[in-house]
């Protein structure tokens, strides 16, 4: 599983970040990528689908 | 077609006359939102100046994104009279700007906003939590062995001035004013013009006095890294800085109070949640935080029409003032699962307390940090509690809606 966070969409809530820093972390402007090129580690898909779940821009999308 | 009546009186048709101060839609808006999404999801008032409701979640996220047709010079929710606007000592509209990056537009929305963000990161919020651990310590000590206490005022409202002081590099002997002079220009100005102008104009005159005291001694606080900022190469306005420090009070003060209040005040009314929070690991705090935050967002904001423009079926006339009813969207049935239940650990939760769009709130790192610690912190010490007089409970409305008395008791 991977996870792709749109740079456009996104508005730096830092959602993700709270929810899963194992899975992104965020710049000086809030703003999240992607840890990893994106590849979730074995276990933590549900955090993946989580944060996916819970971001405002609909920024974050999985890619199987 | 619309109540112009200027005397208040029971809400009749909600779809063109509802009325955000109403008492009882202060107290629970959650039905009239259920009902006017159903028959009118953008309902229209000629109370309060006249603004425009919308209640779905698809509604509010398109148009927090109608930039620039819906201009943010004026984010209040009720509009300052003209002349009050104008004025340049206090107004929106010329010379002195009260607090980019919310009240500007693009593109001096942009670059304040790049200017503050750097300051609310999560890790440049994280070096505050010992902080705000130890503040909330010495709060709890003051009357856990009182056997009860207001909640929202021994506890929530202390919290959030302290931190905003500290960031400001601010004594804290002012954090009661600050408290006072917010709530003059919010909670009560909103509906009294000249107090709310007398509290611009005090908040001002104290914050140009920080600012110049800044310029000739620079310290390790926000305030002087506000002032070393260049745009463009050209150094910062002092009065862009005043108008930022404005911000920091009238946005970081009452609404993370009344996240801290509500989110006490639903754990003292409802035993099932309370006993679950108090073995909570870190996962369900993290969705519990998440789902007080969207059950009882506290803040609504304002836009105005830059021109005609139409949505949904409506067109706003320039001028207008159209809310952005994220509480509101946030019970949307259609987003959200049994919305108007509490959930904590909900998991499909896109909700939208802070906003949504370019105007972002900037400090939602730093609320939601105090929001965490605070509740955590609580519940360590005063793990049982329950309200010791709810008839007693009153809450603020309009801009920011949240409990203000809230007594509590525990052994």
């Amino acid at each position: 599983m991977r996870i792709k966070v749109d740079a456009e969409k996104c508005e730096g809530h830092s959602r993700c970040y709270s929810l899963a820093p194992e899975l992104v972390d965020v710049d000086d402007l809030g703003n999240a990528f992607e840890l990893n090129d994106g590849e979730v580690p074995a276990g933590l898909e549900d955090k993946a689908r989580l944060i996916v779940d819970n971001c405002p821009e609909f920024a974050i999308t999985i890619e199987e | 077609m619309t109540d112009t009546d200027a005397v208040p009186c029971p809400v009749g048709d909600l779809a063109t006359d509802y009325d955000m101060f109403d008492a009882g839609y202060v107290q629970d808006p959650v039905p009239a939102w259920a009902e006017l999404r159903g028959t009118c999801p953008i309902a229209h008032t000629e109370r309060n100046g006249g603004s425009w409701l919308p209640t779905r979640y698809e509604d509010v996220q398109a148009m927090a994104r109608m930039v620039p047709e819906l201009s943010s010079l004026s984010p209040l929710v009720v509009d300052l009279p003209e002349e009050i606007a104008n004025d340049p000592a206090t107004g929106i509209f010329s010379g002195y700007n009260s607090g980019a990056p919310i009240s500007a537009d693009p593109p001096v929305q942009n670059w304040t906003r790049r200017i503050l963000l750097p300051h609310f990161t999560p890790k440049a919020i994280e070096p505050l939590r010992d902080y705000t651990e130890r503040l909330c310590r010495d709060l709890i000590d003051g009357f856990v062995h009182d056997g009860g206490c207001d909640a929202s005022v021994d506890y929530a409202e202390q919290i959030p001035p302290r931190l905003i002081a500290r960031k400001l590099g601010i004594d804290e002997s002012r954090v009661d004013q600050f408290s006072e002079w917010v709530r003059d220009a919010g909670e009560l100005g909103q509906q009294d013009p000249e107090l709310r102008v007398r509290s611009r104009k005090t908040i001002r005159a104290f914050f140009d006095a920080e600012v110049a005291d800044r310029r000739s001694n620079p310290a390790d606080d926000l305030i002087s890294a506000l002032l070393e900022s260049e745009v463009d190469g050209q150094p910062i306005t002092d009065e862009m800085v005043v108008g930022m420090c404005h911000l920091q009070l009238v946005a970081g003060i009452e609404t993370t109070r009344s996240s801290i209040g509500s989110a006490l005040w639903h754990f003292a009314g409802h035993e099932d949640d309370r006993r679950r929070m108090v073995d909570a690991d870190d996962e369900l705090w993290g969705t519990a935080i998440e789902e007080l935050l969207r059950f009882y967002s506290p803040v609504t904001m304002g836009r105005n029409a830059a021109e005609d423009v139409e949505y949904g079926g409506v067109t706003f006339r320039k001028g207008d003032k159209v809310l952005m009813n994220f509480p509101g969207a946030n019970h949307d049935p259609e987003v959200f699962e049994n919305p108007d239940e509490v959930i904590l650990d909900r998991r499909r939760n896109r909700h939208i307390a802070f906003g949504a769009g370019i105007h972002r709130c900037a400090g939602s790192n730093l609320a939601r940090m105090e929001m965490e610690v605070a509740l955590r912190t609580w519940f360590e010490r005063i793990p049982e509690f329950t309200l010791a007089n709810p008839d007693a409970v009153t809450w603020s409305g309009g801009q920011i809606r949240g409990p203000r008395i809230l007594p509590v008791e525990f052994d």
